[in-house]
């Protein structure tokens, strides 16, 4: 087995999985020459041939409404926007068409499509190149959201976006693309959608988060040791369906919470998760669920960027205020 | 020389064959033989006729807001009679005549309208997609079918409907340029009726003709007569042959004129007047082919008067076969939703089917 970093366990999924399938196809900009800006797709065009990973004008509305095509005429396409702030112009397409031809057709035409992105800050990146807007998709009804938190995670969580029936949309945390590497197993391992996983347990408090916030938390925690406060860590791996059971599960058992994310404050997804909470599990709670997450403001340039992301000072003075209510 | 190379948009000229008067022009040739000629003409009634009553059943409020197609039967007879049966039809909203000619049921197509998406349920081996209504949004879908199509190696080209409002939006241009970059067997037809809902061609845009928008992307380009429907056919014929054979993707205008509203909830005289609309009336596409058909003997009154009994009796037929469906149940709005229902779907259509005991 060989330890990978999560930009080449992506593209390992996606290698084993064009080979298996030539229905699958890679389409973005930038994807097939130059093997993608983080290199995700690196080696593809050559492997496959450029029918199969295929670079595409710059039109990222184009990119993802001529996939949908593709994919309602029995291709499996995997497109790739190359930031998420370039995934706006696509809302169209995936809101009005991609999450509704299954129903809007009574099931004749159907769009097993992936559409994967690099999301998050925390790179130093320029504007519009660290957005979280997975709440936005979220709200969306017919496509499914999946975030991975370790290369392990990822390999999986793709391997059961490609085969998923429905289009779905994969945000890779771009910020931990190699700053994690750990043992990724060659060959067919599906991660199911839908399934959040148990990081860490622990019975004072439920930590919920996705991404590269995961990495955050299990820190928070361990700092957490030392004020003899057991955490339990929640990655919820898919955004949307959201593993309810998992959540309501291990609140019952804590009895209190906290939900990072990058995203702004203001209708994220954990102000749906609190009310779900509210809805299943009010009467487990000690202490109203915090949130430690980004500010309603756009993310700023490099040199104040660290005022708006999550860190684990600001999870641990969460669990803290939650313990302590 | 091809018919695209003749009509090059930046020539200025539009392809006519058959005259307002229903005479051919000089040294043209009919590309279809009497025989199919009266058959597409049989079509065009039924298709007139079956439009009239959906704007008549939204009158009377067991339609919903519907887009008539009055005036552009010719576009769209015209050119689906020169797809094959397993081409793809990607339609924009007014597209009763290209969706019952690739055989849909005028049931199912009533029932879309009448509010229920079983309508939007092609039969298995008719490729028609549903209604698009975000303007233009579906040219790209078209080009990413006929993309797979090249891809897979079958022999299919995909045909996308849209107006000349359409050729405003982003998604037009997108598409276009995809096509052209990757040489996609698509057919762009825009059928431009002189108005998107109250805005006039000319606020559109400042391009003399839209099929000229096809020369900056590198496609083939024509302006046809878009109310003749052997101009629109032998443009049409010609564009397939050409994307069937690997020589990629056309943009075809069809110059037309809708006679009615935008849609039912639209009121056209706030924006056009009766003197703009009549010099349009003797051009409209029925008109000349029943001169032409009669010229040949094979039109008169009574003719018309048994054609419209026949479609009125099957139009008849459809409207109470689609009322007779009855209401879905709670389970169809959410068991379509994804291949398998997730846990929130399920607890959501029980809580509805909770309030409904």
């Amino acid at each position: 087995m060989a330890k990978l970093n999560m930009v080449e366990a992506i593209n390992l999924a996606l290698r084993e999985e064009m080979e298996r399938d030539s229905r699958i196809i890679v389409m973005g900009e930038d994807v097939g020459k130059e093997g993608g800006v983080f290199r995700v797709t690196d080696g593809l065009q050559q492997k496959f041939g450029a029918d199969r990973v295929i670079d595409t004008p710059l039109a990222e509305a184009g990119i993802v409404g001529t996939a949908f095509g593709m994919a309602v005429n029995g291709l499996h396409p995997i497109a790739e926007i190359q930031f998420e702030g370039f995934l706006y112009p696509c809302l169209d397409q995936i809101n009005n068409h991609i999450g509704r031809i299954r129903n809007r057709s009574r099931g004749r035409f159907t769009c097993p499509l992936v559409i994967r992105s690099p999301y998050g800050g925390g790179i130093h990146a320029p504007e519009h190149h660290s957005d979280s807007p997975e709440a936005i998709l979220a709200h969306i009804p017919g496509i499914k959201v999946v975030i991975p938190s370790t290369p392990y995670e990822a390999k999986g969580l793709l391997i059961s976006s490609i085969r998923d029936p429905d289009p779905v949309i994969f945000f890779e945390p771009k910020r931990i693309y190699r700053a994690i590497r750990e043992e990724v197993s060659e060959g067919d391992y599906a991660i199911p959608l839908g399934k959040a996983r148990l990081v860490q347990e622990g019975k004072d408090v439920t930590i919920i988060a996705w991404g590269a916030m995961v990495r955050e938390a299990l820190n928070a925690a361990e700092q957490l040791k030392g004020d003899k406060i057991e955490s339990e860590v929640i990655d919820l791996r898919t955004i949307s369906p959201m593993d309810v059971e998992t959540i309501i599960t291990s609140i019952r058992k804590t009895g209190r919470g906290v939900i990072v994310h990058e995203a702004p404050r203001t209708c994220g997804l954990g102000a749906e998760i609190i009310a779900l909470i509210n809805e299943k599990a009010l009467l487990s709670l000690q202490a109203p669920i915090e949130r430690v997450t980004g500010f309603d403001i756009p993310v700023p340039l490099p040199k104040t960027e660290h005022y708006y992301l999550p860190n684990p000072k600001r999870i641990v003075m969460a669990v803290k205020k939650v313990m302590n209510f | 020389m091809s018919l695209t190379e003749d009509y090059d948009p930046l020539k200025g000229k539009m392809l006519q064959i058959l005259k307002p008067d229903g005479t051919l022009l000089p040294g043209e040739k009919p590309p279809l033989s009497d025989e199919e000629t009266f058959t597409l003409y049989q079509k065009m009634v039924f298709i007139r006729l079956a439009d009239q009553r959906a704007l008549m059943l939204q009158r009377q409020g067991r339609f919903g807001t519907y887009a008539p197609i009055w005036g552009q039967e010719a576009c769209q007879v015209g050119s689906t009679c020169a797809l094959q049966k397993s081409d793809w039809v990607v339609p924009a909203f007014r597209e009763i005549g290209a969706t019952l000619m690739m055989g849909i049921p005028l049931k199912k197509f009533y029932l879309y309208w009448m509010g229920n998406e079983m309508g939007s349920q092609a039969p298995e081996g008719i490729n028609v997609m549903p209604v698009s209504v975000p303007v233009g949004s579906q040219t790209l879908h078209a080009v990413g079918i006929a993309w797979a199509g090249k891809l897979k190696g079958e022999k299919i080209v995909s045909i996308v409907y849209f107006g000349d409002g359409a050729t405003s939006k982003g998604d037009f241009h997108e598409a276009m340029n995809l096509a052209g970059v990757f040489k996609t067997p698509t057919l762009f037809f825009c059928q431009n009726n002189q108005y998107a809902i109250s805005v006039p061609r000319s606020l559109q845009t400042a391009s003399k003709t839209i099929a000229q928008k096809a020369i900056a992307y590198g496609l083939s380009g024509i302006q046809v007569d878009g109310n003749d429907l052997f101009a629109v056919f032998a443009a049409t014929k010609e564009a397939v042959e050409k994307a069937r054979s690997g020589g990629g993707p056309t943009l075809i205008e069809g110059v037309t004129f809708r006679f009615g509203p935008h849609t039912t909830a639209d009121d056209p005289t706030k924006y056009r007047t009766e003197e703009e609309i009549e010099p349009w009336r003797p051009l409209d596409p029925l008109v000349r082919l029943r001169l032409y058909l009669k010229e040949k003997g094979l039109w008169n009154e009574g003719v018309e008067q048994g054609l419209t009994e026949e479609a009125q009796k099957e139009i008849d037929q459809a409207v109470k076969d689609a009322e007779a469906v009855p209401v879905p149940e709670v389970e169809e709005i959410f068991k379509y939703v994804f291949a398998e229902m997730t846990p929130q779907l399920r607890e959501q259509m029980e809580y509805v089917k909770s309030t409904l005991a």
